[in-house]
């Protein structure tokens, strides 16, 4: 099956697109691309991985954030990786899992985006279609058993409204308003819905941040996979606005007497 | 050396993506008369993790037809989809919505196209049938299906199915001497969901659901079947 | 009957820099009977008039429904509106199915018109017999556009096409300027009275030779509150005629002189 939904709901062959109404040259080619892709392997496990992602509501829009490592395994491989990735002028997608997935997922939207801005007639592609297209590709390759092994936080402010929504390699998606990935909706969650759920309208921008700074603190803390350096995307009337890089003050101290945890040689 | 015995004999692991997941909640439908209610929590779970609490799995899908669909939710979503997309077509075709047990095939249909790779999703569908008779249809993942009275399905299915066996089907209830029991339930007493559409027959009465508790009608003209939905908050722990 | 040398292929050139299949398709659009759209700042509407072959006979389908958003209506070849129809369709459910959006209704009616394009450039092909007035409502509000089987489509205030869609133009120029505020039931009426125009002298609109389309907020006369497209025919329109002013009243007679006479091989019943 094609995993661009741009050709779904077109007709295939002559049985569906029966008045032949389609010039060849535009009708979408859905067989085999090389005489040796059943040969070809699909993805079976993240390589090269990226953590993390957090979002929240806040009054003025959305707020991200996500650490800058992504790992090889257990070695913290690359750590000046971009994990916040702007997708027109009102929405920000962050990526855990496979860095290489992600990647890919950013070209073709960034391609997406162009070809919707070639249009020039005034529609744009806001939060919530993005999200939706990129659902319909995580669907569409998990269902081909080859799927982009990411968990991704979509968060947007357009029209006035705010936009936070999930999906990962399953094509499975919800909205809220905390979201967290991996390592992170386990450890993350629970502290941001205490801060967030009924106070999604009244959290100020600073307010917003510091939450974010504590949880990224506890995350860095606990996570072994996590680098005390990230960065916080914010979106709002304004725009999109990804952080310089940053770090928490930690504090370690109390690890110099725990065996397993800091450096002892005995 | 008897480490290296071990590991010859160990068979080679295939390790595999599992394209599936379980999203648990419960979902539920019961028919009366002239009426038919479709319930199903909202709440959106992988493993002891909450996803989200607002995830709406019972869906409206035309004047007199609502589909509830439990299991995997990505799944579920995309089948949905998918069926609205048939019926669009339909009206497309023949200028009217398709009738209740037309769709009851259909998605047996669409179901069982996928029976090498199903949706791993329980369906339950709800309305009124052309008759004007309060129906409900159940499936399960590849499309077997059958018209009942009542029916629940996910993760709290082996709780409320005996129940509603007591209360709808009067399993192990002896009537009073000379009386019989009812071959329809009125509304009122049937029961209380979280999101709970109410479908109503042309022409059915109220049944006193205007003083329910966070009630709301979806349809847009009194003169057809009409469409209720009740929203309830679910225990925050 | 006239003939050109040069009109066999829509793909060859005449010397004068003419496609005469391209233009022999633009007559076509004529043959079919007429149809009005019309457009304030909270509606657009589609009027037509739908023929008949004879007493015994239904009368034609003039207007389709694409999306909840928008609606044609057609005039020329029903069967090539059909497929195109079919068409935007399944456009409307790709872009529902793919970004959950209503398509943007100029991007509906620029994929027919490029269509229509490679229709009279390509070999062995034919161009379409059909032109179509589009209504609809996204993100930028109400729109009416016009599609032609030339590969044009322009967008308008209000616009006919179809058999003696000139009279009917002329009328909607003399008042477009009008419409911009226009109330709904008012917006009907200047759309009835501009269809009258393209009728012979002794027929009149009723409730059978008339379509109605509406994107927008419903009218009183309306028992929907849906602002979603629909087609009223029947009885429905009954209220929207009864507001015309009759056509011997002054007004109305005014904007009938404009017209040009119309030739005589139109009718409103269909050729056999």
């Amino acid at each position: 099956m094609d995993h661009f939904p741009m050709n779904w709901g077109r007709p295939r062959n002559d049985a569906l697109d029966a008045y032949g109404t389609y010039p060849i040259a535009q009708r979408p080619y859905n067989g085999p691309t090389d005489a040796f892709s059943a040969g070809v392997q699909h993805t079976q496990q993240p390589i090269v991985t990226g953590t993390s992602v957090l979002a929240i509501k806040y009054k003025d829009g959305i707020m991200m954030a996500a650490d800058n490592l992504a790992s090889y395994g257990s070695l913290a491989r690359f750590k000046d990786i971009q994990r916040l990735h702007p997708v027109g002028t009102n929405t920000v997608i962050g990526a855990g899992g496979d860095m290489s997935d992600f990647q890919y997922i950013q070209n073709f939207l960034d391609q997406l985006m162009i070809e919707e801005f070639t249009e020039q007639d005034g529609h744009s592609l806001g939060p919530s279609e993005i999200h939706e297209y990129l659902s319909r590709v995580m669907y569409a390759r998990r269902s081909k058993m080859n799927p982009l092994w990411n968990s991704l936080i979509v968060g947007g402010f357009k029209d006035g409204k705010r936009f936070l929504s999930y999906v990962d390699l399953l094509g499975t998606t919800y909205s809220a308003s905390t979201l967290a990935t991996g390592y992170g909706s386990y450890i993350a969650q629970p502290l941001l819905r205490k801060a967030v759920e009924g106070n999604e309208d009244t959290l100020t921008e600073d307010e917003a941040v510091k939450i974010i700074e504590q949880s990224m603190k506890v995350l860095y803390y606990r996570d072994a996979r996590s680098l005390n350096k990230y960065q916080i995307a914010k979106i709002t009337a304004d725009g999109v606005i990804v952080s310089e890089s940053r770090s928490a003050e930690t504090q370690w101290s109390f690890a110099e007497g725990i065996r397993g945890y800091g450096a002892q040689t005995q | 050396m008897p480490d290296m015995v071990a590991l010859s004999r160990q068979q080679p692991q295939e390790r595999q993506f599992n394209p599936y997941s379980e999203n648990g909640g419960t979902i539920l439908a019961i028919s009366g008369a002239d009426f038919s209610v479709i319930a199903g929590d909202t709440r959106q779970s992988e493993g002891y993790s909450i996803q989200t609490r607002y995830a709406p799995k019972v869906f409206r899908l035309t004047d007199k037809a609502v589909l509830a669909v439990n299991g995997f939710a990505a799944d579920g979503n995309m089948f949905v989809k998918q069926v609205r997309q048939r019926l669009e077509w339909y009206r497309h075709a023949h200028a009217k919505d398709m009738p209740l047990r037309a769709i009851a095939r259909l998605i047996q249909t669409m179901l069982y196209a996928r029976r090498f790779f199903p949706y791993y999703v329980y369906n339950i569908l709800g309305g009124i049938e052309d008759d004007g008779s309060g129906a409900v249809y159940s499936f399960d993942p590849v499309g077997s299906y059958e018209r009942e009275s009542c029916r629940a399905a996910g993760a709290a299915q082996s709780l409320v199915q005996p129940f509603l066996d007591n209360q709808i089907y009067f399993k192990n209830q002896v009537p009073q001497p000379g009386m019989t029991h009812p071959k329809h339930l009125p509304l009122g007493t049937v029961g209380d969901g979280l999101e709970m559409f109410v479908v109503l027959a042309k022409g059915s009465p109220l049944y006193g659901l205007e003083n329910f508790d966070g009630v709301q009608e979806m349809t847009s003209t009194h003169e057809g079947e009409r469409i209720f939905v009740v929203r309830r908050n679910l225990k925050r722990d | 009957m006239f003939r050109n040398t040069y009109d066999s292929d829509n793909t060859v050139f005449s010397p004068q820099g003419r496609l005469h299949q391209v233009e022999y398709a633009l007559e076509a659009v004529k043959q079919g009977s007429a149809a009005v759209g019309l457009r304030s700042k909270t509606h657009s509407i589609l009027l037509a008039l739908k023929r008949s072959t004879g007493e015994l006979a239904s009368y034609q389908q003039k207007m389709f429904r694409i999306d909840d958003h928008v609606g044609i209506a057609i005039a020329g070849l029903t069967s090539d509106a059909r497929v195109l129809s079919n068409f935007m369709r399944q456009q409307a459910m790709s872009s529902k199915m793919a970004f959950n959006r209503p398509v943007p209704v100029n991007r509906l009616v620029s994929a027919i018109a490029d269509k229509a394009q490679v229709n009279t450039q390509e070999y062995g092909r034919r161009p379409y017999g059909v032109g179509f007035l589009v209504i609809g409502q996204d993100q930028s509000g109400p729109h009416l556009y016009e599609f032609s089987p030339s590969g044009n489509s322009y967008e308008y205030y209000a616009m006919s096409i179809g058999a003696r869609s000139q009279s009917a133009k002329t009328y909607l120029e003399k008042h477009y300027e009008s419409f911009a505020d226009c109330s709904l039931e008012d917006l009907i009426k200047h759309g009835l009275h501009a269809l009258r125009e393209t009728l012979q002298q002794d027929k009149d609109l009723n409730v059978n030779n008339t379509s109605v389309g509406i994107v927008g907020p419903p009218s009183k006369h309306e028992k929907t509150t849906s602002v979603n497209f629909r087609i009223l025919e029947g009885e429905t329109i009954q209220p929207f005629l009864d507001t015309m002013i009759p056509k011997d009243a002054p007004e109305a007679a005014a904007a009938s002189e404009a017209a040009p006479a119309a030739s005589t091989d139109e009718d409103v019943q269909m050729a056999e």
